[in-house]
């Protein structure tokens, strides 16, 4: 049995009186495409900002690679290898694309604290950059101001810049939001991509793309883990079906 | 980095070549007045500068910047009150007490954002002010007047106008080009990136406070720097050259010429001034006029000056 790379124990968040995350515990191997799955307020988001260090959690345990990160601030995350895509896109916007992915590939590049070198022309954070940008589909636009990309462009961008932290687990939340058809098949074909190189856990409501990409699914309801498997699995299961995919009738036509 | 031929480089080479010359006009029209008004300037364009840095660059909203005007120019007023004349001393210990200064402030004040830090950065300039008049040795409120300027071994006399009034262009010059090489450097890039999007940068592994932290302390310093020149040109510190109206102003000075623009500041601050010399002698309200003039750029001219020359040359 390999050890789990991210091992979440008995989870619990809460806000005022609602329990956010509720005893949730949660494990992702190594390689895996872990999704995330659950009607909205089922604590999706909740779960992952724990992940990433924008909320800590009330009780309970976040292990990453070995270690305990529970109370690790987000840079220091960062740092380990776990990177991050916003739900709502999350860039720079005085920035170009390449700008944007630069930044990412310095964060990982010793310290910044160097005042004197123009930082634009230091060859190995650009071409970083650009291998990072090549790799999402954006090789063409790293120059564009991130104002002046597309909303799928955003997106893929988004993606850059978690890679050129040369992460060891993306944390993608809601990657395929407000994306059309072709744009999001284009994103499960880069997603395909990807997870053969790092593991991913993946947020998203488009349960076309889930079932597509997932080697196993979490669902999670109020806060809690009601099922856990194999994308089969999870479909055939009564408790999901009732609680969660029922409400949406079908499986794949939820789009 | 390409130098590109625009209306908005035309205008800064002029100004800076302007700048150079003034002397040889000064000495040419026998008009010493321009000399000294613009000594001034350029005193307070190297402040301008530094806060750009902060709030133009890094976002930081600075309401104190004033502070470290007095406090460079009381490490000057005060040792050589105490007959420490050498700027050789005096200099250093101007620029260190501006940098401890601003690491304590900013290492409390940087837990705050927005209104906030602007408040708690106005308070803590307030406090400076309050100290400065409570140092009854060193004149209290009345301020405390500097019978030496600073010495340099013969390297330079401060004394001589023209001497003195390069010195201080050879500081903003050099002010301007630090805060250049720093902008586009790594950290540079860094503290813009927190501007931008700080939740972001946290997520590909910044400690943004810590930049910002570091950014406010050289920005603070190089206000220090100034303060040390001011106290030389006006042979006297006091406390009101502390007030939060002074921080108000070079605000004021950084908006007028462009946040964020390299040379901005040094634009700004030269309208600032010279519109304040040529109003104040028609009448003492000239604030009046001034007041509408920020109104419109704000409202009109968000890059201030150096945004709406940058206009002109696209189209």
């Amino acid at each position: 049995m390999v050890d789990p790379l991210l091992r979440v124990e008995k989870l619990v968040r809460r806000f005022g009186g609602v329990l956010a995350t509720d005893n949730l515990s949660l494990d992702v191997l190594p390689g895996e495409l872990h999704a995330i799955i659950g009607p909205n307020g089922a604590g999706k988001t909740t779960l992952i900002s724990q992940l990433t260090g924008q909320l800590t959690p009330n009780s309970g345990a976040i292990h990453f690679a070995g270690r305990d990160i529970t109370r690790l601030p987000s840079y220091r995350r960062s740092r380990l290898g776990l990177a991050r895509s916003f739900q709502i896109t999350s860039l720079l916007p005085d920035f170009t694309a390449a700008d944007n992915v630069a930044l990412a590939a310095q964060a990982h590049d010793g310290h910044s604290f160097r005042f004197w070198g123009a930082a634009r022309r230091e060859k190995h954070l650009r071409e970083a950059a650009q291998a990072a940008l090549n790799r999402v589909g954006l090789a063409r636009r790293g120059d564009v101001p991130v104002s002046e990309l597309s909303h799928g462009e955003q997106r893929e961008l988004e993606l850059a810049v978690a890679l050129a932290t040369r992460p060891q687990m993306l944390l993608l939340d809601e990657p395929m939001a407000g994306l059309g058809a072709t744009e999001s098949a284009r994103m499960v074909a880069l997603l395909k991509e990807l997870r053969q190189e790092v593991t991913i856990v993946l947020v998203e409501h488009d349960m076309e793309a889930v079932f597509a990409l997932a080697d196993r699914i979490t669902v999670l309801v109020y806060g809690r883990v009601i099922a856990s498997g194999a994308p089969d699995a999870i479909k055939s299961n009564e408790e999901v079906r009732r609680a969660y995919l029922g409400e949406q009738h079908a499986v794949t036509s939820h789009g | 980095m390409k130098l590109q031929i625009n209306v908005r480089n035309v205008v800064v080479a002029l100004v800076a070549l302007g700048l150079l010359l003034l002397p040889l006009y000064s000495a040419a029209t026998g008009n010493i007045f321009i000399l000294t008004l613009f000594t001034r300037i350029v005193i307070f364009a190297l402040a301008a500068a530094s806060l750009n840095l902060i709030m133009g660059y890094g976002g930081m909203m600075s309401f104190g910047h004033a502070a470290y005007l007095g406090i460079g120019g009381y490490a000057v007023g005060i040792l050589a009150f105490e007959g420490i004349g050498s700027g050789f001393i005096q200099w250093p210990v101007a620029l260190a007490a501006s940098a401890l200064y601003a690491l304590v402030i900013g290492a409390l004040s940087l837990r705050t954002r927005g209104v906030y830090f602007i408040m708690i950065t106005l308070a803590f300039a307030q406090m400076a002010y309050y100290v400065a008049s409570g140092l009854s040795r060193y004149g209290g409120d009345d301020g405390l007047t500097i019978y030496r300027r600073s010495t340099f071994g013969g390297l330079i006399d401060l004394s001589n106008r023209v001497q003195f009034y390069y010195l201080c262009l050879f500081c903003l010059f050099g002010g301007v080009y630090l805060i250049w090489r720093i902008v586009n450097s790594r950290f540079g890039m860094v503290v813009q990136g927190i501007r931008s999007n700080e939740q972001r940068m946290q997520a590909i592994g910044y400690h943004a406070n810590r930049y910002r932290l570091v950014c406010f302390v050289i920005s603070g310093t190089i206000c220090g720097l100034a303060g040390a020149l001011l106290a030389n040109n006006t042979d006297f510190v006091s406390p009101a050259g502390m007030y939060w109206t002074r921080s108000g102003e070079l605000m004021v000075m950084v908006v007028f010429g462009g946040m964020g623009s390299l040379f901005g500041p040094v634009i700004g601050t030269i309208l600032f001034l010279l519109l304040e010399e040529l109003l104040s002698q028609f009448t003492e309200y000239w604030a009046l006029v001034m007041g509408p003039l920020l109104l419109l750029i704000v409202l009109f001219a968000r890059g201030g000056i150096m945004g709406l020359l940058g206009r002109v040359g696209r189209g």
